[in-house]
């Protein structure tokens, strides 16, 4: 019980699971087959939290490296007015081929945006949170070139089928940030990658000098972050049918890296969760979904929101845990060190 | 202190330890690495609550419960690796957290002339409103001592002070811990140096894994004895190694070079130098520190750039222009910052046991785990790492095991040439001879090291030739035969003299 109840990840869980619960009561449709298909709130969160997820995902490997990306948002917008524009201008817009071709596009220009990133800190040596910020400011007004100022609308069937579709019973943007987890999830603890970005995170330099090629894995953490950025742009630009430069993947850098410190990732690089970042991503946007539904008054959603998260960052510090918690049970073992 | 006892899950560190500090004596805390020195500090300094036993200053019992408070009561300590901030000045860290003020303002002039007139007292002149880093380590550390003297001088505790400081510097320091026995401060004083030890300190207590062996003036207790309280065994594995002092090479004649350097240079770190290293021999670095050792051996691994001359492996020509291609090669390098360039702190054991290797196989080719499981087993028996548990952080180990890990991270890799910088540094006399008997294992075993250190007794007892340096200039290469000793090779290192 007490070794559940360490975990890092245990309060975060079991906020979501309250939270969760509300919604239970609060909905009249928490999970329904409708049609074939699931639907109800809680299919609602999992269908919005893709977006969140597939950034914070990215951002949990950049974080991991020690490094920051602020640009996630920008590459977003960018993404989707790629995917619109060029949809915009077909003959067929329900044509598959075409729409599939149009969607590697846009991926491909975003995984370069992440190589961009990836040089100016790996090659070039900008600290990562100024490297970022370069794309994050010109990124948006890139966008807007693209859209030439405009919010472009589209009519196209299978391009919504990414961001509202359902396969097998469950939504598309899901099984897309599903498959994504799977992958890196794969990626990092089927190879050796988890492994050598931990030790870049720990120390670059101690890295460098054990043989492991820090640059290049640098850059390509930014350059999948990059790509996942590009997706969730996709899913979210899909999902209101049209690029919205201004407002798509707004501000999501920050909630991003909110859902990696949830998921018990140190900003300082090394050590990374992938589960806790998934956690951390679902948490939030549960947060927002419940927020609308217990009837929270629009101007007060954001204070709420902000308490849940100084409450949840309490829960996890160390020092407030054993204030609190310490004087309940014998003194625990602060320090396991070995005396030297 | 009295009866003091610390218990850690799973181990006592601290058994009944008594242990007495008078003002004005120097008295030196001696014991192998997880003897229980650095516990017995911490606990001095309030960073651990003792669970048995009673502290009592100037007679009176205390309590202390934080490093802050510690301070108050009058101790402070010093450690091994400088707690400053080196980006700001001299004057701002000997005074950070309590600047001299006025009307909420900081009064720079007052602190600067007081920084000053403290360190007069220490007879050192420095530039006070310099930031630390442009100051030698040995300077840092003094600066660091001035600050705890001036922060409250009843008990200062010096852990490990000397470890990465050259001779000339060490003797500064002395003059420094002697000058504030003279005031009256009681000097608590680790290292693992034994001449320093019978040079500077009054008494000394030994302790033995986490028990006290016993007080003793420093003058009535021979070196030997002294040695054998520590690892509480007979010498037999330093003996040993003394048999195979000015080790002869039976095989030089048809060893065949594994590198040469020719006219390899870097511009501002090491002068164009030449050197040669055959298939099982051990070639020394002497020099004082900061005379270029690091930076000679660093160029064969690249880790720095040699941007003149050329170098050749196994006979080829190479441009080793990152370590990843000198691992190609065969060459591995242990830096001699165990901290910052060796180990990854936050990895288990295990993990940095296996880093080189997963390394250069790249992160497709995932080492299977049980082969890792393997591997780190055989060499955590094979090196004696203790605790013996490959899922502990590293970070966690004393310096001893973590230098023992990074050896682990070289051998795997089953490298041509070892380099290894300062490996003996800051650890106990136990490990310093196991890792000894390890280097000369290797080289009968035919692998070619490169053993740099600053104690020449070291050097002269495992290398086969010994390369001395001086200002940044590899000055002479001695064949280590039986008329080269350390007054030889100090000669050279003072006069600057070349063959």
């Amino acid at each position: 019980m007490t070794a559940i109840l360490k975990n890092r990840l245990f309060w975060p869980a079991a906020i979501l699971v309250v939270l969760l619960v509300v919604n239970m009561f609060t909905s009249n449709q928490f999970v329904t087959v409708r049609d074939g298909h699931l639907f109800g709130t809680f299919i609602d969160i999992l269908r919005g939290s893709a977006p969140l997820v597939l950034v914070a995902l990215g951002m949990t490997l950049v974080i991991a490296t020690g490094g920051i990306d602020l640009s996630v948002g920008s590459v977003m917008a960018i993404s989707g007015a790629v995917a619109c524009l060029l949809i915009s201008d077909l003959g067929n817009q329900n044509s598959v081929g075409s729409v599939l071709l149009i969607i590697g596009i846009a991926i491909l220009v975003s995984l370069v945006l992440g190589l961009w990133n990836g040089a100016l800190v790996a090659v070039i040596g900008i600290q990562p949170i100024i490297a970022t910020l370069i794309l994050m400011v010109a990124g948006r007004g890139i966008a807007q070139l693209i859209t030439d100022g405009q919010i472009i609308n589209v009519q196209s069937g299978p391009y919504a089928t990414i961001a509202s579709g359902f396969f097998l019973a469950l939504p598309v943007a899901f099984l897309i940030a599903a498959a994504a987890v799977a992958l890196i999830t794969l990626l990092t603890r089927r190879t050796a990658l988890g492994l050598l970005l931990e030790s870049v995170g720990g120390s670059p330099t101690a890295s460098r000098l054990a043989g492991i090629g820090a640059r290049r894995i640098t850059i390509m953490v930014y350059v999948v972050s990059g790509g996942f950025a590009g997706l969730a742009g996709l899913i979210y630009s899909a999902n209101i049918k049209s690029a919205d430069s201004i407002s798509a993947g707004n501000l999501i850098e920050l909630d991003a890296i909110l859902a990696v410190v949830i998921g018990g990732t140190a900003l300082i690089g090394g050590r990374f969760s992938i589960a806790g970042t998934v956690l951390g991503a679902i948490l939030i946007q549960t947060l927002g979904v419940t927020v609308v539904a217990v009837g929270v008054p629009a101007k007060a959603t954001l204070l709420f929101k902000a308490i849940v998260v100084v409450a949840l960052c309490l829960s996890q510090s160390p020092t407030f845990r054993q204030k609190v918690f310490g004087r309940f049970k014998p003194r625990p073992a602060v320090r396991a060190e070995v005396p030297a | 202190m009295t009866g003091i006892r610390k218990v850690f899950p799973g181990v006592v560190a601290l058994d009944g330890v008594d242990f007495r500090l008078f003002p004005g004596e120097i008295h030196a805390l001696m014991g192998e690495n997880g003897a229980g020195k650095s516990t017995l500090i911490k606990v001095l300094t309030g960073v651990y609550e003792i669970d048995g036993g009673d502290i009592k200053l100037a007679g009176e019992p205390v309590r202390i419960s934080g490093p802050l408070q510690a301070q108050q009561v009058g101790v402070s300590t010093v450690y091994q690796e400088v707690n400053l901030c080196t980006n700001l000045s001299v004057a701002e860290n000997i005074f950070i957290g309590r600047e001299p003020r006025r009307f909420g303002r900081i009064q720079w002039g007052v602190m600067r002339r007081r920084a000053a007139e403290l360190l007069g007292r220490l007879d050192l002149n420095l530039d006070v409103s310099a930031p630390l880093s442009t100051y030698s380590l040995a300077i840092q550390q003094m600066v660091a001592i001035a600050r705890a003297v001036d922060v409250s001088a009843r008990v200062l505790i010096l852990d490990e002070p000397t470890s990465s400081l050259d001779s000339s510097e060490v003797e500064q320091l002395f003059a420094v811990m002697r000058r504030l026995k003279a005031d009256g401060v009681a000097i608590l004083f680790v290292s693992h140096f034994l001449d320093q030890i019978y040079e500077v300190s009054d008494r000394l207590t030994v302790l033995r894994n986490g028990q006290l062996i016993g007080e003793y003036r420093t003058a009535e207790l021979p070196q030997v004895q002294l040695v054998e309280k520590m690892i509480g065994k007979e010498l037999a594995a330093l003996e040993d190694l003394e048999d195979k002092a000015q080790r002869t090479r039976e095989k030089a004649a048809e060893a065949k070079p594994v590198i040469e350097a020719r006219g390899l240079g870097r511009t501002g770190a090491i002068a164009p130098y030449d050197l040669t290293i055959h298939e099982g021999e051990v070639v020394g670095l002497a020099g004082l520190l900061g005379s270029g050792r690091t930076e000679l051996a660093r160029l064969l691994f690249g880790a720095d750039k040699a941007d003149e001359g050329e170098l050749r492996v196994a006979g080829k020509p190479v441009n080793l222009r990152s370590p990843q291609l000198a691992m190609k090669r065969g060459i591995a390098f242990s830096s001699e910052n165990r901290r910052t360039e060796g180990i990854i702190g936050d990895l288990s054991v295990r993990e940095n046991i296996i880093l080189a290797l997963q390394a250069s196989r790249g992160w497709t080719r995932p080492i299977p785990r049980k082969r890792q499981d393997e591997i780190v087993e055989k060499y955590i028996k094979a090196l004696q790492i203790r605790p013996a548990d490959p899922e502990r952080p590293v970070r966690n180990l004393s310096g001893g095991n973590q230098q023992k890990v990074l050896l682990a991270r070289w051998l795997i890799t089953e490298p041509k040439l070892l380099i290894i910088d300062e490996p003996t540094r800051g650890i106990d006399v136990g490990a310093k001879a196991e890792i000894q008997k390890l280097v000369a294992e290797l080289s009968d075993g035919g692998m070619a090291v490169l053993f740099v250190s600053a104690e020449l007794e070291e050097v002269l007892r495992l290398s086969h030739k010994i390369e001395v340096l001086r200002d940044r200039r590899l000055v002479e290469e001695l064949e280590n035969t039986s008329d080269v000793d350390a007054d030889r090779i100090m000669r050279t290192i003072a006069s600057g003299a070349t063959s």
